[in-house]
């Protein structure tokens, strides 16, 4: 393939995506409380784009609705996400938009916690120090390039 | 003539030596009205253009450039040869004269009468003593514009000219910057390549020449003038390139080059000049690029970032492979075509087989782009591919690695219906006819829904591809789909499944009037199960219902299908326990879906106008004067039932021919003033049956009245959707007595379906006296219903009067401001002030069953807009009048009106409105609140300047409904700050920390519905002045 950039992984497996969850009477009637549920979660960062391919999370099973976890009451939320080849050098750039589409969507009573599916990528403990590190993920965020490509996860595709 | 004299020289004076430029006007009217000759002028030029002064010379070749500008026709040949020889002479004179000189030749070049062969002297006088890029744009424009009325008027001589013309053109735009002139540039060109000039070895100087503006990036200058676009640079150049063969060489390479570029227009231009050049090439010109364009073309599929390039890519392989299957072969080429499908299946076909990997989808849509292109082609891939897509299916056992198979397979067939030519008399898909066929099957039989759903999908692709299915086939077919009609539970597939009959049965009628639809009625019919079946007995009745309207395509199957449907309405009228309401009213629905799509059919019309609808009224019939308990009434009363019938009947009568149409109209009017009954079947009525009216002598049946009285829907059914030209007989008498049920009746479907049907047959009756009379009579009698606040019947004439007004809004009768003045007045009524309101809405909406353009009614265009011009005026005094309590009316009214006006009419009349409606969302009224914000977000969609000029009240009075205790408001005021986040970025973004700041209590929200749109607007505002974001 002449011209672009050689992709890491060019032909990932697809997944198919779940459809878009069903609306209940109960959510419909405006006097009922509806606590946030796995499944509200896992709908905030399912769509998340991969930096790589016009693909979504879900779609590359990088995120799975079993790996997220939410307490409503403890305000916690745990997420697994599993890079697509161990090696994958996108796996920081992923786990922060993940953090940073979490930290725009919920209440800020929240703690929130991103890291990789155990035995899923060669450097795993680095990466889940960096996105535990409020200051060195704050920092990232400072950074205008790394900036733009994790707003650019976080639109909406253009179609 | 010597009295004439002297003002031309005075003229020719004051030009040339006063500089008035307004003389060459007053010159060029004095020769256009034959005052005096262009001769007499040059002879008073003499001096100037003999001066020794440059200046002095420019100026008085100027005068007679602008003169002949305006006067080219009026010349004789030997006039204009003459000026050519002096022009041609003054293209070597000092550089100042260049301009002018230059404006009389293009003035020479617009006369018929050039002599011969002066053409090739100008352009080689042009071309060796002009250097066109060194001069100002608009004598470049001049050069340009010569050369194209040249073009037009001298074709042949100019051709004579050879490469020479080619090149003198190339020299003169070579360095063009205007994107004006390189308008008329590319049209220069385009007539060169095009008209067929000799190119001789000019031919890689023109395409340098034209190639090095490709692709075209251009952005017009904010406010410009020439309105010239990038679109139409772009279409000019590209028809230069690709409007010759020769050029190929170049081309190709040209574009293989610029698909490498990271700009995505210039990726999008190269795909389309690509499509648009393949059209006029053989395989010869493509076959040492074919390697290279393949390869450009797979890496902008496989790795696509966008869908209109994705899309760009497929259309010009398409293309590309078109060209190849249309070139006419020779005994020593070799074949180009399957040499390049052989390519492609060489890199797309093993990506086919696994199904679970991205390039899956990227293949196969390459592939289906170049079947789509010719049989041959199709030819040749399907023959490549079907067969181990079929093993691959077969071997497989995951279904979701099936169910992709099958899509591709699906797309396939459809990708192949344009190049299907009855020529050929072989079916591509007939020699894999049984294996598909057997797959298809055995996916149907698969407990997997979505692989159900794909199977019925590429069995519908089958049948629409003509002689591939054999009769066995379809039968085997319409068992699968009547099993999984009666058997299966998910709602996609028996909506899939009741699709892909519909689909069959247009194509093969016969096995479903044979076996669909006896096994469909037997299963309906059955009898009463278990309790615990009950339920889902009642999904296999929708299913069977829902299947019956889509099968009756035809004629043929519509006389087997709608017997069945009627005769689950008796059974549910002879036995309420057999049929649910429920079933009798998707019974109805299913009669209306065959209604309507029987479209201009004499056969189903007959069937209806025989059939159906009398049946159905003597159904209805039936059941209303049935003396039942209470509690165990024929399920045929209820209003949902009726409700259904309604549009059942008035769609028939809507698409009767004209015969049938008055038969029914009579019918109708004497079965309901008259009690005539003896067109409806099953005979056994009552003779005194007047549904109209009430009789006095059965008082005490008076509460059983409403049965009978409610028919009248149907009435309305009848003879309010007929074409306009059939008359309705007995109407004053009809007019009358629904008059007298509405203003009288106290059952609310009776009064409202009277005042409906009364509305409707007005909106029809012809313009003039006796109507002007009616209309006055109903309205006083109303006027002095609605003016005794103690009257009973307030709703009822209210209820007319609204309708009435419909009537005459939607032709526009002049009565009908008589009828808004009291509507008006009503906002203010203590007890009817929320119903007019609402009101408004009503006469701004269509209405479902009558006066809409179905049913043929007088509506007139536009009759929204003027009704809002004509009456905003008077809603905003009325408001501004109103007390205090009474204003939440006005601004319902009003966001009622506002919300059904078409788009363009909201944005216009927004300014005037804008104030009215921010205050509207400060109004403690929810209903008023919600409205406005209903009808307020479509207009932020496109902002109107007016809008962003109050940004500040809005953000406020947005961001303050955020926090309502209702659910909806919250939902849709957060819709309208995303809306905002589209806004032009300079002007929204002082707003962004505040709106972020308010839009965090909402993620918190109890309700998941607010928090899914608070994280959505969230996210869109914190993109908002972000980089990569907006």
């Amino acid at each position: 393939m002449s011209g672009g950039l050689q992709l890491e992984n060019a032909n990932p497996v697809i997944f198919q995506r779940s459809g878009e969850r069903l609306l209940t009477s109960s959510e419909e009637d405006g006097d009922v409380h509806d606590p946030i549920d796995d499944r509200e979660i896992f709908d905030l960062i399912r769509s998340i784009n991969d930096p790589e391919h016009p693909l979504s999370l879900e779609e590359l099973n990088v995120v799975e609705q079993v790996r997220v976890q939410v307490n409503d009451t403890e305000s916690t939320v745990s997420i697994e996400f599993t890079p697509t080849i161990p090696h994958c050098s996108m796996a920081t750039l992923i786990g922060l938009s993940i953090k940073v589409k979490l930290l725009r969507s919920l209440p800020d009573r929240f703690k929130i916690d991103v890291h990789i599916t155990p035995g899923t990528h060669a450097s795993e403990e680095a990466v889940n120090k960096q996105l535990a590190d409020k200051e060195r993920v704050a920092a990232a965020l400072e950074n205008s390039s790394l900036l733009e490509v994790v707003n650019q996860c976080l639109s909406s595709r253009t179609i | 003539m010597a009295a004439e004299s002297p003002p031309l020289l005075s003229l020719v004076e004051e030009f040339v030596s006063g500089l008035q430029d307004s003389k060459a006007k007053d010159a060029a009217t004095g020769v256009r009205d034959g005052r005096f000759t262009v001769l007499q002028l040059v002879e008073a030029l003499g001096q100037s253009l003999t001066s020794s002064q440059p200046h002095t010379r420019a100026r008085g070749v100027q005068l007679l450039s602008d003169v002949l500008q305006e006067n080219h026709t009026a010349l004789t040949e030997r006039e204009v040869e003459l000026l050519l020889a002096f022009y041609e002479n003054r293209l070597k004179d000092h550089y100042v004269i260049t301009p002018p000189v230059l404006r009389g030749l293009q003035a020479l070049t617009k006369s018929r009468l050039l002599p011969p062969g002066s053409a090739v002297s100008m352009l080689r006088s042009l071309f060796q003593d002009v250097h066109v890029q060194s001069l100002m744009l608009a004598e470049r424009a001049c050069v340009y514009n010569m050369l194209i009325n040249l073009m037009d008027s001298r074709e042949d001589e100019l051709k004579g000219l050879g490469a020479d013309f080619v090149f003198g053109f190339v020299q003169s735009m070579d360095g063009e910057r205007d994107p004006r002139n390189l308008l008329l540039a590319f049209q220069i060109a385009k007539n060169i390549v095009v008209r067929g000039y000799n190119m001789g070895k000019f031919t890689e100087e023109l395409f340098e020449v034209t190639s090095c503006y490709f692709p075209i990036d251009f952005s017009p200058p904010p406010n410009d003038p020439h309105g010239i676009t990038k679109e139409e640079l772009i279409q000019a150049l590209r028809a230069v390139l690709t409007g010759s063969p020769t050029f190929a060489e170049f081309l190709l390479p040209l574009i293989i080059e610029k698909l490498d570029s990271d700009v995505q227009s210039a990726k999008l231009d190269s795909l389309q000049t690509l499509a648009a050049c393949v059209g006029q090439y053989e395989h010869k010109d493509l076959a040492e690029f074919l390697e290279g364009l393949w390869t450009s073309l797979r890496r902008e599929v496989f790795q696509t970032s966008s869908e209109k390039i994705e899309s760009a890519a497929l259309a010009a392989l398409t293309a590309l492979t078109s060209c190849l299957s249309r070139s006419i072969l020779n005994s020593d080429s070799e074949d180009s075509l399957s040499t390049f499908l052989d390519l492609l299946l060489r890199d797309c076909k093993h990506h086919l087989f696994e199904p679970d990997l991205k390039l899956v989808w990227p293949s196969a849509k390459l592939l289906q782009a170049a079947c789509s292109a010719s049989y041959r082609a199709s030819h040749i891939i399907t023959a490549a591919v079907m067969p181990p897509l079929v093993e691959q299916y077969n071997s497989k056992t995951q279904c979701s690695h099936r169910r992709t198979l099958l899509e591709v397979v699906q797309r396939f067939i459809q990708s192949t219906a344009g190049c299907q030519s009855s020529d050929h008399d072989e079916n591509l898909f007939s020699a894999h006819k049984d294996s598909l066929c057997s797959v298809v099957f055995s996916a149907l039989s698969e407990s997997n829904s979505s692989l159900q759903i794909t199977a019925t999908s590429v069995l519908t692709s089958l049948a629409q591809q003509a002689g591939v299915l054999s009769d066995a086939d379809i039968e085997l077919a319409v068992d699968h789909l009547t099993r999984l009609l009666l058997t299966d539970e998910d709602e996609r597939v028996s909506l899939a499944v009741v699709e892909c009959a519909g689909a069959l049965a247009e194509q093969h009628p016969a096995a479903f009037i044979a076996k669909l639809i006896p096994t469909l009625k037997e299963e309906m019919f059955s009898d009463q199960r278990e309790a615990s079946e009950l339920h889902s007995h009642h999904a296999v009745r929708q299913r069977c219902l829902a299947a019956l309207a889509a099968v009756s395509v035809r004629a043929g199957v519509v006389r087997e299908s709608t017997p069945v449907l009627l005769d689950v309405l008796s059974s549910a009228h002879a036995d309420p326990s057999r049929f649910s309401a429920d079933e009798a009213a998707h019974a109805c629905l299913s009669l209306q879906r065959i209604a309507e799509r029987a479209q201009d059919d004499e056969e189903t019309g007959r069937c209806f106008h025989d059939v159906v609808i009398p049946r159905l009224l003597s159904l209805a019939l039936q059941a209303a004067l049935q003396k039942t308990s209470p509690g165990s009434g024929s399920p045929l009363v209820e209003e949902a039932v009726l409700s259904a019938m309604v549009p059942v009947i008035s769609t028939a009568c809507s698409r009767l021919h004209a015969t049938f149409a008055e038969q029914t109209a009579s019918r109708a009017v004497s079965l309901f003033l008259d009690g005539d009954v003896s067109f409806l079947p099953d005979n056994s009525f009552p003779s005194h049956i007047r549904p109209l009216q009430k009789q006095k002598q059965q008082e005490e049946e008076e509460e059983d009245w409403w049965r009978q009285s409610q028919l009248v829907c149907l009435l309305m059914a009848c003879v309010c959707s007929l074409p306009r030209s059939v008359e309705v007989p007995q109407e004053e008498r009809l007019l009358s007595e629904l008059e007298e049920l509405s203003c009288s009746c106290s059952h609310p479907l009776s009064y409202t379906s009277a005042a409906k049907c009364f509305a409707g047959l007005l909106n029809k009756k012809p313009q003039g006296v006796s109507l002007d009379s009616l209309i006055q009579r109903t309205v006083k009698r109303l006027g002095s219903e609605l003016d005794r606040p103690s009257s009973p019947m307030r709703t009822q004439a209210f209820t007319l009067l609204i309708w009435v007004a419909k009537a005459l809004l939607l032709r526009y009768h002049p009565l009908f401001s008589t009828l808004t003045d009291k509507l008006f007045s009503l906002l203010d009524d203590a007890d009817l002030g929320p119903a007019a309101a609402d009101g408004f809405s009503l006469l701004m909406s269509d209405s479902a069953d009558v006066l809409n353009r179905g049913c043929h009614a007088d509506v007139r265009i536009m009759y929204r807009q003027r009704f809002f011009s004509e009456n905003s005026a008077k809603l905003v005094q009325g408001f501004n009048a109103a007390p205090q309590e009474k204003k939440p009316n006005y601004l319902k009214a009003l966001s009622n009106i506002v919300n059904k006006l078409p788009k363009q009419v909201q944005v216009s009349e927004l300014p005037a409105l804008l104030s009215l409606l921010l205050e509207a969302l400060t109004c403690p009224d929810e209903g008023v609140q919600l409205s406005t914000l209903s009808c307020l977000e479509p207009v932020l969609i496109n902002p109107p300047q007016v809008l962003i000029q109050q940004l500040e009240a809005l953000v406020t009075r947005l961001l303050a409904l955020i926090c309502s205790p209702a659910m909806k408001i919250r939902i849709a005021s957060i819709r309208c700050i995303l809306a905002v986040s589209h806004f032009p970025a300079h002007e929204v973004l002082p707003f962004r920390a505040r709106v972020l700041r308010a839009l965090a209590p909402p993620l918190d929200d109890r309700k998941r519905l607010v928090r899914r749109e608070a994280v959505q607007a969230r996210g869109e505002w914190f993109l908002l002045g972000s980089p990569g974001g907006r």
